[in-house]
């Protein structure tokens, strides 16, 4: 990975700001270097604070990086001053959370407007904003003022707007945080549709695991300012090697056991309580059924949960296991020499 | 009453001159008040045509000249009326005093208004590479059009007010006309008269703006 160009190249990218009177330097962006495959829907999902909104304004040019390098397809952004970064941010659309539609005009009026910014005649502006309010469903509210939309609607409107110049690479500034979850979903299929259909390059940052799960291929992790980890949503979630990483999963899938939860399963159950990682395979929870019969261990599920990422699953399961100790040892043993990841949840 | 009635002459002479005072008070001052105003909102530090320099100059300039009373105004900007229009009495004097001090109130009103914008939304114009000009014009000034259109009502009230001053300089109008008339005559008729007709005036203005501002923000 990634086997295609790439289309977003950030390189050794810092960003402070300096705060207040007295001067405080605060980094945003700490040596972050990440690379966004042409075609690819690339997510990037960190708590509040984690510096997402800044890395994605840097690829637009909207923010410049204190040091290191941006470059959008072969144009390296960091090099452009800002008269020259305006030429390219009409290849780069833009959505935001709180889509930040123009509310002096109307739906129409929206889409239309990057199309006037970039010089293209009324005709030409016409048809395309009938084409992009058709691909988003709403033609029947060209007329319409953006107040008179529900929130999914207004999102819409600022994908066709994004889309109007056919850009090659869609932003999205946290584009779903400010809907319900249902609606949520829409606008992710219809962003789906957008890179699908378009062959649109999406980044997208987050805060929500389910919008990565939902249309994401690869994802990078962000803690601090630093990218924790990068890769393929499967293996980065699947199989998470930073906390921060694990953390959005055991937030998202609540697969594994609180320490509150804990604490109650172990009043309840007085045998050796192990948590397994679900592994993607045909036949895991049988293999794991046979081991422990032959090691005399009875093996009783009392937490988990078994959820997909990319069409695989992943999740985890928490047991009771009771029986001879050296036998539950050996089971143990026995699983780890086959790779499976084995979690002892001591008191 | 019998005054006032041969005093109507004098009366529709001094509501014609408060009409030509304040239009082309809130005219001029409210275009060079657009422009102040603008000023001060794209050239403030972190806007879209940030320079301390002109933010600076521009904004000490309002606080200097917008704290002063009209009247002493009036006063002080004699040797630039001389300068440009050539007298210091007259409702020309007057009306071009009034213009500037409207301009300055407007500039802040401009300016209030304008920064009021959502930051959102001339990021947005700002992604689709649109150039800081085109942003103020066609992005921040028609999103900010309602309270806008709100605080020029409100300045052409205060130079109604403001016109009530003439007469002290010669411009005439219907302060003049109230204090001359009504007053110092003790015809306290003419002087309700007098204020009815700014009232009705006051509350035309009023409903224009409020029904402009309406249209604007369609509420």
């Amino acid at each position: 990975m990634p086997p295609a160009p790439a289309h977003v190249r950030l390189t050794g990218v810092t960003k402070t700001f300096t705060r207040g009177r007295n001067g405080s330097r605060v980094v945003a962006l700490d040596d972050v270097s990440l690379e966004v495959a042409k075609g690819e829907v690339f997510g990037v999902i960190g708590h509040s604070g984690a510096g997402k909104s800044t890395l994605i304004r840097l690829i637009n040019g909207l923010e410049s990086p204190t040091s290191g390098q941006v470059h959008v397809g072969d144009q390296e952004i960091t090099a452009l001053a800002e008269r020259d970064r305006r030429a390219v941010r009409r290849d780069i659309g833009m959505i935001f959370q709180q889509f930040n539609l123009f509310r002096s005009r109307t739906v129409a009026g929206n889409v239309a407007y990057p199309l006037k910014v970039a010089g293209v005649d009324r005709r030409e502006r016409d048809r395309r904003v009938a084409r992009l309010l058709d691909f988003v469903g709403l033609l029947d509210r060209a007329h319409d003022h953006p107040e008179q939309l529900s929130g999914g609607q207004k999102q819409r409107v600022g994908i066709a707007r994004a889309l109007a110049t056919e850009p090659s690479l869609l932003l999205a500034d946290e584009a779903t945080s400010a809907l319900d979850p249902r609606t949520t979903a829409e606008v992710l299929a219809l962003l789906g549709r957008v890179n699908h259909e378009m062959g649109v390059t999406i980044v997208l940052i987050t805060h929500e695991l389910d919008v990565i799960r939902a249309v994401a291929d690869r994802v990078a992790v962000m803690e601090g300012g630093r990218i924790a980890e990068t890769g393929t949503v499967y293996d980065v979630f699947a199989h998470p090697r930073t906390t921060a990483a694990a953390d959005f999963v055991r937030g998202a899938l609540r697969d594994r056991p609180s320490a509150e939860t804990l604490e109650r399963l172990r009043r309840t159950h007085s045998g050796r309580i192990v948590t397994v990682a679900v592994r993607d395979r045909t036949g895991f929870q049988t293999a794991l059924a046979t081991t422990f019969l032959a090691h005399n261990v009875a093996a009783d599920i009392i937490f988990g949960g078994i959820s997909e990422l990319q069409e695989r699953a992943v999740g985890s399961l928490t047991f009771e296991l009771t029986g001879p100790a050296g036998g539950i040892d050996a089971a143990l043993a026995a699983l780890r020499a086959d790779g499976v990841d084995v979690t002892e949840e001591n008191a | 009453m019998d005054e006032f009635v041969t005093n109507l002459p004098v009366f529709r002479e001094a509501i014609w001159q408060t009409f030509y005072i304040v239009s082309i008070s809130v005219a001029a001052g409210g275009l060079l008040g657009l422009a102040l105003g603008l000023v001060l909102y794209a050239t403030r530090p972190g806007s879209l045509m940030a320079n301390r320099v002109v933010f600076i100059t521009v904004n000490i300039l309002v606080n200097v000249v917008r704290p002063i009373p009209f009247v002493i105004f009036l006063t002080a900007i004699q040797p630039l009326m001389l300068v440009s229009i050539g007298t210091t009495i007259g409702t020309d004097a007057v009306t071009f005093a009034l213009s500037l001090a409207a301009a300055f109130a407007v500039s802040r009103i401009i300016e209030q208004n304008l920064v009021a914008v959502e930051p959102g939304v001339i990021e947005a114009a700002r992604a689709a590479g649109a150039r800081p000009i085109s942003i103020l014009l066609t992005v921040v000034v028609p999103e900010a059009l309602g309270p806008v259109i709100l605080g020029y009502t409100f300045i052409f009230v205060g130079v109604v007010d403001m016109s009530a001053q003439a007469g002290l300089f010669g411009g005439g109008g219907l302060g003049d006309f109230a204090v001359t008339y009504g007053s110092q005559r003790y015809n306290w008729p003419v002087v309700y008269i007098t204020v009815a007709t700014i009232i009705v005036i006051v509350q035309a203005g009023q409903f224009v703006g409020n029904a402009l501002a309406r249209k604007a923000l369609r509420r």
